[in-house]
């Protein structure tokens, strides 16, 4: 199956069942240990690979066209913002580690909290400019882009 | 049923599903209305949710108007050659103008994008993308949404929209159930924005089994965004225009940065170029507008998305398969061999993952590149959604009926897969339009149109008792066998979503008839969606899980029905590559230069199909020849 659960290290903590998109991380009730219900609905994404605390969760290659003894393994680390990645090919002759930044700033710092920020005003309302706009654009001449501006003519002709 | 009821009464802005469209539109809404209350509903979990949930590793639509790269007016030049002509140039625009915008602000939360070292740009990959390390992409946009939404519920699935009992055509919320509780949600709202899916898993797939999971497009985008809509009697547009790609095989890995930054270039089985020995053909088919074989060389005017599909599917056919990407030049250079992978570790695991299984070394292989299935979708290169007003300073009449991305029922807006008619959003473009939709969704509240809106008790208990249908069938039901999935009374989801993958693909233009159909084909179609429409009454859900599943298949069942109107209603084949009318193969731009507009009866399920006016906004550019 694509994803599935290391019986000694899941401790059934539930975090790959908070994150799963596809909702088919679930915990089996008797051995209260994470497992994959659906198999054919999952998309290999990794979501929960990277959200389990214990390195419980791996993947192996679809069965019908993908045949054992590789691995492709992940560690995302938040405080770092790095995210490192182990390749290792089914012969064993390709050996990859990879290294990716995933932010580049301290999470959720550099987000605005748009209920601190002054209300707009009417003008701005009636405008077609959104949030931080015209600034956020950074159009060299500062303005939102009209037909008008791009020495455009509203053409209108039905079909053609 | 136990499940208890939870009523969330009073909210201003409604977001269903909080992908990147949906994020968008709530953050956008806290600016515009600071003392409207904001409430997000999403089936999955909003940190990684919609497609972008295992990342990208690029974003392919930014202008880099401040580079001086490109204007929004060279956007929609793009996107109407791309598809064949047939986009609303006014959203296209509109977003083409913002999205800019959006790029800076994700770089200022964070995200991590690439620049080019000797220009101080982004880094491109072509024309309209740049590269990102995106893994965390989605985390970090959800993390804005979050800190804008006075609630964001997760895990739940919300299944119809509610309508307003005060004034007819007007929205009044929506209603769903929590996957993990089975509690019943209701949402009464003076707008909603609807941000969710388009469609994966409506045509047959071509992996089979266990790997059935293995799609292009992520298998929990369920056409939810056309099932809410069309259920509500929302009027759709361009759902005939369904997509097929051109991705590595089996892992469906994508071929962008190959093709575009790492300069890999196809080849069929006998190591020749084909590609070209096509086009004079299908210039005949199309029309020099649209493909003109010799000015394209000059120019360097790009050929459209699904011509060159067409070039690839009859190369395959004619039998020199299999095609190949042209790795193993690229690869000497560690760099773009680096790059190579990253791109899959980013946003598609799966290909690496079937690298490593297979040996499969890009290096020293060439890999084998295959067309998918069809998808149904609206940012993509690919405009299927909802017919939507477009902006005040823009749009001609016809498409501007006073709010933004507003959709033909009052008060429902649109953003990402949602709208018709705006090919090329992607991640960007999306969040862009979730942004334009709330800001209108709040001017909209602030005109005093969501005034008065009234919901009675016995629309909510009708809807609960036909969203838990499927789990009383089970019930009365299972008792009549022994044990086992086969009963007399009732299908599964699974059972059902193999029913429709199997008509959709054999009657409306799927991978195994090579995406080919027809009049009477369509009408056999049809006849046995109505058909499957009758056993879904009777589906059963043996627990929450399942009637999570019941009811995405209802979703897909609404839009492959509109698909197949759709198809049926354009005669002609607008977009050879993606799939063929066998009784109409040529474009025929006298009668078809239009867009196609439906609306099903919410009360009867009859469909309505008319032609939209198609306006050309943008004029050509004069192009280059010869430069």
């Amino acid at each position: 199956m694509p994803t599935f659960v290391y019986m000694t290290r899941c401790d059934g903590c539930g975090q790959c069942v908070d994150i799963c998109p596809s909702d088919i991380m679930h915990i089996d009730p008797v051995v209260r240990r994470a497992y994959n219900i659906e198999p054919n609905m999952c998309w290999e994404c990794y979501s929960c690979v990277k959200a389990c605390p214990h390195n419980a969760i791996d993947v192996r290659g679809y069965a019908d066209f993908a045949p054992l003894g590789h691995s492709v393994r992940v560690q995302r680390d938040e405080e770092k913002g790095v995210i490192a990645w182990r390749i290792i090919f089914r012969n064993g002759e390709k050996d990859m580690n990879l290294l990716a930044p995933i932010t580049t700033k301290p999470w959720g710092k550099h987000i605005p909290q748009l209920a601190d920020v002054p209300s707009p005003s009417q003008d701005m309302r009636d405008s077609e400019l959104l949030f931080n706009e015209p600034k956020y654009i950074r159009f060299d001449d500062g303005g939102l882009h009209t037909l008008e501006k791009a020495g455009l003519q509203l053409k209108v002709g039905v079909y053609e | 049923m136990a499940y208890k009821t939870v009523v969330e009464d009073g909210i201003d802005v409604l977001v269903c599903g909080a992908g990147l469209g949906g994020t968008g539109a709530a953050f956008e809404a806290r600016y515009w209305g600071k003392d409207k209350k904001i409430v997000v509903a999403e089936k999955a979990n909003i940190d990684r949710s919609g497609a972008v949930a295992q990342g990208l590793y690029a974003i392919n639509c930014y202008m880099g108007t401040r580079f001086g790269e490109n204007n929004p007016e060279d956007h929609v030049r793009y996107a109407r050659i791309d598809l064949m002509g047939m986009v609303r140039e006014d959203l296209l625009f509109d977003m083409a103008r913002h999205v800019d915008s959006t790029v800076h602000q994700f770089e200022e939360w964070g995200l991590p994008l690439m620049r080019n070292p000797k220009t101080g740009a982004y880094q491109r990959e072509g024309r309209w993308q740049i590269m990102i390390h995106g893994e965390s992409y989605k985390p970090i946009v959800a993390e804005a949404a979050k800190k804008s939404a006075d609630q964001v519920f997760n895990r739940v699935c919300i299944t119809h929209l509610l309508m307003d009992e005060a004034k007819e055509n007007r929205v009044a919320g929506a209603v769903g159930f929590n996957v993990r509780t089975g509690n019943y949600h209701v949402f009464k709202s003076k707008t909603v924005v609807v941000a969710a899916g388009g469609a994966s898993n409506i045509f047959k797939p071509r992996s089979v089994g266990e790997g059935a999971g293995r799609v292009w497009y992520a298998p929990w985008s369920s056409g939810s965004a056309y099932g809410l809509m069309i259920g509500a009697g929302a009027k759709m547009t361009q759902m005939e225009n369904r997509i097929v790609l051109a991705r590595f095989k089996d892992g469906y890995g994508p071929v962008g940065a190959y093709f575009l930054h790492l300069k890999t270039y196809t080849q069929n089985g006998m190591g020749e170029e084909y590609e070209s020995k096509w086009f004079p053909a299908l210039e005949k088919m199309v029309g020099k507008r649209y493909l003109d074989v010799e000015a394209s060389h000059l120019s360097h005017r790009p050929i459209p998305t699904c011509l060159r599909n067409h070039a690839f599917i009859n190369e395959v056919n004619a039998g020199r398969g299999p095609i190949h990407m042209v790795t193993m030049e690229a690869f000497q250079d560690p760099h773009l061999e680096e790059i190579g992978w990253h791109n899959f570790l980013g946003m598609t695991v799966g290909q690496a993952v079937l690298w490593a299984a297979t040996d499969v070394d890009p290096k020293y292989e060439n890999p084998e590149l295959t067309t998918s299935e069809p998808y149904v979708m609206g940012s993509h290169a690919t405009g299927c959604g909802a017919w939507c007003s477009g902006p005040e300073d823009i749009s001609p009449p016809d498409y501007f009926w006073g709010y933004n991305r507003m959709t033909t029922v009052e008060g429902l807006f649109g953003a990402g897969d949602a709208v018709g008619g705006t090919p090329h959003a992607f991640s960007s473009g999306s969040f862009t339009e979730g942004r334009l939709a709330a800001k209108a969704a709040c001017k909209y509240i602030d005109d005093g149109k969501g005034e008065g809106i009234r919901v009675s008790d016995e629309q909510i208990n009708r809807r609960k008792e036909e969203i838990y249908k499927p789990m009383e069938h089970y019930k009365v039901y299972r008792n009549e066998i022994t044990a086992g999935s086969v009963n007399p009374h009732y299908i599964n989801p699974r059972q059902g979503l193999d029913r429709l993958q199997k008509l959709m693909d054999e009657y409306c233009g799927g991978v195994t008839v090579s995406y080919m159909t027809n009049e009477k084909l369509l009408n056999i179609g049809l006849k046995k969606l109505k058909l499957l429409e009758e056993d879904l009454e009777k589906i059963a859900a043996e627990n929450i899980h399942e009637l999570l599943r019941a009811w995405e298949l209802k979703h897909r069942h609404l839009t492959s029905e509109a698909v197949m109107h759709h198809t049926l209603f354009r005669k002609e084949t607008r977009w050879p590559g993606y799939y063929y009318r066998g009784d109409v193969m040529k474009v025929d731009d006298e009668n078809w230069h239009v867009l196609t507009v439906s609306r099903r009866d919410p009360e009867t399920g009859e469909y309505t199909m008319e032609k939209a006016p198609l306006y050309h906004l943008i004029d050509d550019k004069p192009e280059a020849k010869a430069a």
